[in-house]
């Protein structure tokens, strides 16, 4: 039977708070409703309003809280309903969340998984589509996740809220209803490891959450056209998966990065510093990124001229290729 | 059924009258300068005479270390302090009220909690020296971290408050923060958040007049701090934070209705913040010397004087005894913090992750190789 990525997230929630009574899911919605986007349905139901409840509209006050409530003993999951909205959360997560094991000497323990919906593609209005993750993955302290599809959307959650680290979670919202044909339960690679989904020899394209069903997608196309495209899920955006983006340039000689994300200090500036750092005799070709642009994400109509897509990929493939 | 059917837009009221939560007009006031007491039914005091000295002894150890440590910034072994002097009673008091087993959140200047804690005040003091940024384990006292950006901790009181609760544990966190704390934002969500979940979690607000330099009426134009408690249904307490025995009686009686399972409280200690804000900072460029001389002979430690004199509790004995503890832990702490080691560099890597696969590697070798090549008198 066929999982989507929101029922592979949603029932790792469940089997969390099934084997850990500590597990506690909370925010905006996620009770009655079972969040905007379903992803916490029937939580509420099966588990009662103690384990998952609803709480103020406050995002900061969810993100603090659960810091105390990671502090007495819980592990908590945070959502926040939108990408957007986490930045009223900003200061708890960069001041505290990331900080506070390491100013405490590691006595204090936070195993906090800050779930986060993100990305665009999805025709929402203003301030529901952002890419925030540099953010986080620019801030020390935190480990950040992303699933790519409903497998590590599956196991991945549940090493989110197994680690006794704080975690950031983006769910790429446009994926949501991705659908697979995984048996949940499901386990995948470990969570700091990149994956290769399609082995190629021209070049790779390093992505991740939603642009891995993109970059998919591109390296069917450039098929057609003759080329090899390697797609290099990263799954983890913090730590980057060093190892494992060499390896790659290493066996192909040219990277692209894609991300939904503004260029400018994205993850793709980060994969190409280090690609250079370490390939630099190995590349044939500079390390180039099919991002979103330096502008604010665009209203709903001019999305698609905004977000990286397979012509976009193809294009600088293409230039790659002419070195 | 009311008069009004089913109709959602007109809100039910609850069953109390919401004006009970509102501020006495007069902040409760057990003890004169002069040490005249005014006992008050409300706020009946259970102290036995070893617990009044104790609480004075508290104070004057307090005030002793928190010299010592202005001192120590003076000479160049702290960055920067942040004095809790006037404001003993405020924090003495209060924290006194406590169980062992409850919590305390506290901001920066809680060095008063802290003492009463047992927390080595010399390991609290190495964030400003700048060797660590902390060394206490918050487990072992129930204290938490110092923590700077204003009222953030008040959040994680909330959260602790509400997973005791979960619990069926009988315990009340409390957090600190000042009326400049009042006007951000997680103070505020902390205190919803209380309110909504029923949350044991005192909010003592030590108003001491100023944040950093802007005076009270900059800061709001709420008729009290205590008024703006109302606003997430719980009750606003206002005392005389320069009285030990009332700011001790207001924090238990809401401690122990927070244990009791009716929920959080909010406490306006008005003090006086007598020093800087910090060793870095000038007040004489916003406040005056009149002002500063009126506010003194409310002085905390001299009333608490003044009632042991008034009932015989105190000797000359006692005088010595507490001023030779209060050197004693004064001295403890400078020779903790006198050019103190900052340890090993390489404990940078060591907290940031309990797992830190994947991170920081090649950086951690390539300090481990520039200490080494500077071990090595290269």
């Amino acid at each position: 039977m066929a999982v989507t990525l929101a029922q592979a997230i949603n029932q790792a929630l469940k089997d969390a708070m099934e084997a850990n009574d500590r597990v506690l899911m909370f925010g905006e919605d996620v009770g009655k409703l079972g969040g905007v986007f379903r992803v916490t349905d029937g939580l509420q139901d099966r588990f009662g309003e103690q384990r998952c409840f609803d709480t103020p509209l406050a995002e900061s006050g969810i993100v603090g809280t659960a810091i105390g409530l990671a502090m007495y003993g819980y592990r908590p999951i945070a959502e926040m309903q939108f990408d957007g909205f986490t930045y009223p959360a900003f200061e708890q997560i960069v001041s505290h969340l990331a900080k506070m094991p390491n100013r405490s000497r590691g006595t204090v323990k936070l195993p906090v998984t800050i779930r986060i919906p993100y990305g665009g593609g999805i025709g929402a209005v203003e301030h529901h589509s952002e890419s925030p993750e540099s953010y986080w993955a620019h801030t020390a302290g935190l480990k950040v996740m992303t699933p790519g599809t409903p497998e590590d959307g599956y196991a991945m959650m549940r090493a989110a809220i197994d680690s006794d680290d704080p975690v950031i979670f983006l769910e790429p919202k446009r994926r949501y209803w991705m659908k697979s044909d995984a048996q949940l339960p499901v386990e995948t690679e470990p969570t700091h490891r990149s994956v290769v989904r399609r082995e190629g020899t021209d070049v790779s394209l390093f992505c991740y959450g939603p642009m891995v069903r993109t970059a998919m997608e591109a390296a069917d196309a450039a098929a057609d056209e003759g080329w090899s495209l390697e797609v290099v899920d990263l799954r983890s955006l913090a730590p980057l998966d060093t190892q494992g983006i060499v390896a790659s340039v290493e066996r192909t000689g040219r990277a692209i990065v894609v991300h939904e994300a503004a260029s400018t200090l994205g993850m793709g500036a980060e994969i190409a510093a280090r690609i250079q750092e370490r390939a630099f005799y190995h590349l044939e070709a500079p390390v180039l990124r099919a991002t979103g642009f330096d502008t604010p994400y665009p209203p709903a109509k001019l999305e698609e001229y905004w977000l990286p897509n397979v012509d976009r990929i193809l294009d600088l493939v293409e230039r790659s290729l002419a070195y | 059924m009311s008069e009004h059917g089913s109709d959602p837009t007109v809100a039910p009221r609850s069953g109390d009258d919401p004006r009970l939560l509102l501020p006495p007009d007069e902040p409760v006031h057990l003890l004169d300068p002069d040490g005249t007491e005014h006992p008050d039914a409300d706020h009946p005091l259970d102290l036995r005479d070893e617990q009044l000295r104790e609480l004075y002894r508290l104070m004057v150890v307090t005030r002793k270390v928190d010299r010592e440590a202005i001192n120590l910034q003076r000479q160049g072994q702290l960055g920067v302090y942040a004095s809790c002097m006037g404001q003993e009673a405020a924090q003495v008091g209060s924290a006194y009220a406590l169980e062992d087993d409850d919590w305390i959140f506290p901001s920066y200047r809680e060095l008063g909690a802290a003492l009463v804690r047992e927390v080595d005040a010399a390991g609290l003091l190495h964030l400003y020296r700048g060797t660590w940024l902390s060394d206490h384990d918050p487990y072992a006292h129930n204290f938490g971290l110092m923590s700077i950006p204003i009222g953030t901790q008040a959040l994680h009181a909330t959260g602790f408050g509400m997973g005791a609760r979960f619990d069926d544990n009988p315990i009340v966190a409390m957090t600190y923060f000042g009326d400049g704390g009042t006007s951000e934002g997680d103070p505020h969500e902390a205190m919803t958040f209380a309110g909504v979940q029923k949350a044991p979690v005192i909010f003592f607000v030590q108003n001491n007049q100023y944040a950093i330099s802007v005076p009270l009426d900059k800061q709001t134009a709420a008729p009290t701090l205590a008024h703006k408690a109302i606003g997430y249904g719980m009750p606003g307490y206002r005392v005389d934070g320069n009285d030990v025995l009332a700011t001790y009686a207001v924090t238990k009686r809401a401690v122990e209705r927070a244990r009791a399972g009716e929920g959080p409280a909010f406490i306006e200690a008005l003090t006086y913040r007598m020093e800087a804000h910090t060793t870095s900072d000038d007040p004489t460029r916003y406040r005056t010397k009149d002002e500063l001389d009126e506010a003194a002979k409310t002085d905390p430690i001299a009333r608490m004087k003044n009632l042991l004199l008034a009932r015989g509790l105190y000797d000359d004995d006692l005088e010595r005894e507490i001023d030779e503890q209060a050197q004693s832990v004064a001295t403890y702490v400078r020779d903790g913090i006198y050019d103190a080691d900052h340890g090993d560099p390489m404990e940078l890597f060591e907290h940031v992750y309990v797992d830190p696969s994947g991170h920081f590697d090649e950086q951690a070798a390539q300090l481990r190789a520039e200490l080494d090549g500077s071990e090595g008198g290269a």
